[in-house]
């Protein structure tokens, strides 16, 4: 089943076009990767998806239902870490937890909290304020609220953003930990779905199931990210990603 | 709307308050200086003797009442700021929370403060200045709702400024509650105003409590008229704030500021 559904999405501001005619699909228990060059159009895709800017024209469906109509039910199985949404760095972790576990409606919140303190490591820090903790702290914090609703959704952006390699892999486990779960959705019983940007290709190789290359504000790659530098004739990701960047028009040529 | 968000946003600021006492001499710190420089002009002016009303009654009164309006409108406004300053906005939009649950959130918080700086002004004022609010009788409760109505609206308008402007207009709020006492009589009839401002005084729905105190004060307790008018006119407002507001999250929601939001921006 797609859980999310995104057709003919753009997005202009006056003359500028930000996204141009996306349509893509992400699927139950499945990581695509959204990658493309800074200003390419992921994070304004992104904040489409979650709901906090609004399309120029398009659709997204998630859940199999409207986002515009449906909202408030849609965004009660969704949940988002980016780099550039801080926590309040002035709460603790355990009242950040806790605001956030009462925003989304969590059942017996105090046990959730307490599987989230001990799974992602952060039991020591729980009355640390936000603010005082290192990034790989906040990065696992901000990964704990993305998760305190069991999302049937998650969007990262960039989440493992200026994070040294082995935070970098513990968060990648984490998330792979989780979409390997089988989370309720109401009726339904599924594994969750996750929307990942990242600039760093060996972790996309890694995590991601599916990778789509935006390049100003159109999607014009997708594939399995372990074979598709290989179908465009590149060493690696990374040197397919510096291609997208440069000279995406070159990669025509090379289909 | 849905309790559990309400009170998210309410707990959040809650911690806040309980994570920086500071922060609660800077609630209350106003008041209790206010009251007490109220209280002492008061008090001089009543010994002179020869008024036509008790100075002290009319007022302190007035101010205290004044005070707790100006207290809800910038207790949303500080409410609304802290997530300004702290960059939140898109963890609370990006989650099912509605406008209305985030506003409301603000509001509570607002109500709590506000109350309590009643309470302790109207302790002040009695311990030390001989006051009972109690002495206009019941009607205390409707001017209370009445003010209580308006503050939500002011406090709604004026984050809705900031939320369109940016940070930067937060100094727009600040002073709104000293620039309005010039037309709704807190200090004075609104009859000492020169006739062209009055119109002002007429629009604005704490005049309309001010007015009728006096009335009372003066035994004549028709005052029934101005209170529906009053009541009428801060519900109007309500809405309109409520209104303005939605419109500019409506905007925002297309230019993207929800994301960028920051008191960085100007």
């Amino acid at each position: 089943m797609a859980v999310v559904e995104v057709k003919n999405l753009t997005k202009k501001y006056e003359k500028f076009v930000a996204v141009n005619d996306i349509s893509f699909e992400i699927q139950e228990g499945e990581i695509v990767g959204l990658l493309g060059p800074n200003g390419a159009g992921k994070t304004t895709t992104i904040n489409m998806v979650l709901g906090i800017l609004e399309p120029t024209s398009g659709k997204i469906n998630i859940f199999g239902k409207n986002l515009k109509n449906n909202r408030t039910e849609i965004l009660q199985k969704m949940n988002f870490a980016a780099v550039y949404a801080h926590l309040p760095t002035n709460l603790t972790v355990i009242q950040n937890l806790k605001v956030f576990g009462h925003l989304y409606g969590v059942k017996n919140l105090k046990n959730k909290i307490d599987e989230l303190l001990k799974d992602f490591d952060l039991e020591k820090f729980k009355d640390h304020k936000a603010g005082s903790l290192s990034s790989g702290e906040l990065s696992r914090l901000n990964l704990a609220k993305a998760v305190i609703n069991n999302p049937c959704l998650i969007m990262l952006d960039e989440p493992t953003a200026s994070l040294d390699p082995s935070v970098s892999k513990d968060i990648r486990e984490m998330v792979k930990k989780y979409v390997g779960k089988n989370i309720s959705s109401g009726l339904e019983l599924g594994k969750p779905a996750v929307l990942w940007t990242s600039h760093n290709m060996r972790e996309v190789e890694e995590v991601c199931d599916r990778v789509m290359f935006l390049s100003k504000g159109k999607i014009i790659l997708e594939g399995n990210p372990k074979t598709l530098a290989k179908e465009y004739g590149k060493k690696d990701l990374e040197e397919l990603f510096i291609t997208v960047a440069r000279e995406p028009l070159s990669l025509n040529n090379e289909i | 709307m849905k309790f559990n968000r309400i009170y998210s946003i309410f707990l959040r600021q809650m911690y806040l308050i309980k994570s920086n006492p500071i922060r609660l001499l800077s609630i209350f710190m106003w008041l209790i200086i206010d009251i007490f420089q109220w209280g002492f002009l008061t008090k001089y002016l009543g010994s002179f003797g020869g008024a036509v009303f008790n100075v002290v009654t009319v007022l302190l009164g007035s101010v205290i009442l004044w005070e707790f309006m100006g207290r809800i409108q910038q207790g949303i406004m500080t409410s609304f700021l802290e997530d300004v300053w702290s960059q939140n906005f898109i963890n609370f939009f990006a989650s099912p929370l509605e406008v209305k649950e985030y506003l409301a959130g603000l509001v509570l918080t607002s109500v709590l403060t506000s109350f309590i700086g009643f309470l302790i002004m109207l302790l002040i004022a009695g311990l030390i200045f001989g006051y009972n609010i109690f002495v206009i009788g019941l009607y205390i409760l409707p001017f209370i709702l009445l003010l209580f109505i308006f503050g939500v609206a002011m406090g709604l308008f004026i984050t809705g400024l900031i939320f369109r402007l940016g940070p930067s207009a937060e100094w727009l709020g600040w002073p709104i509650p000293a620039v309005m006492a010039i037309f709704v009589g807190v200090f004075y009839p609104i009859a000492a105003l020169p006739n062209y401002l009055q119109f002002f005084s007429q629009i604005l729905p704490p005049t309309y409590v001010f007015e009728s105190i006096r009335l009372i004060l003066k035994g004549d307790f028709n005052i029934g008229m101005n209170l529906v008018l009053g009541l009428v006119l801060a519900v109007i407002y309500l809405f309109l704030s409520y209104l303005f507001f939605l419109s500019v999250y409506k905007h925002n929601l297309k230019t993207g500021s929800i994301s960028k939001f920051s008191a960085e921006e100007s």
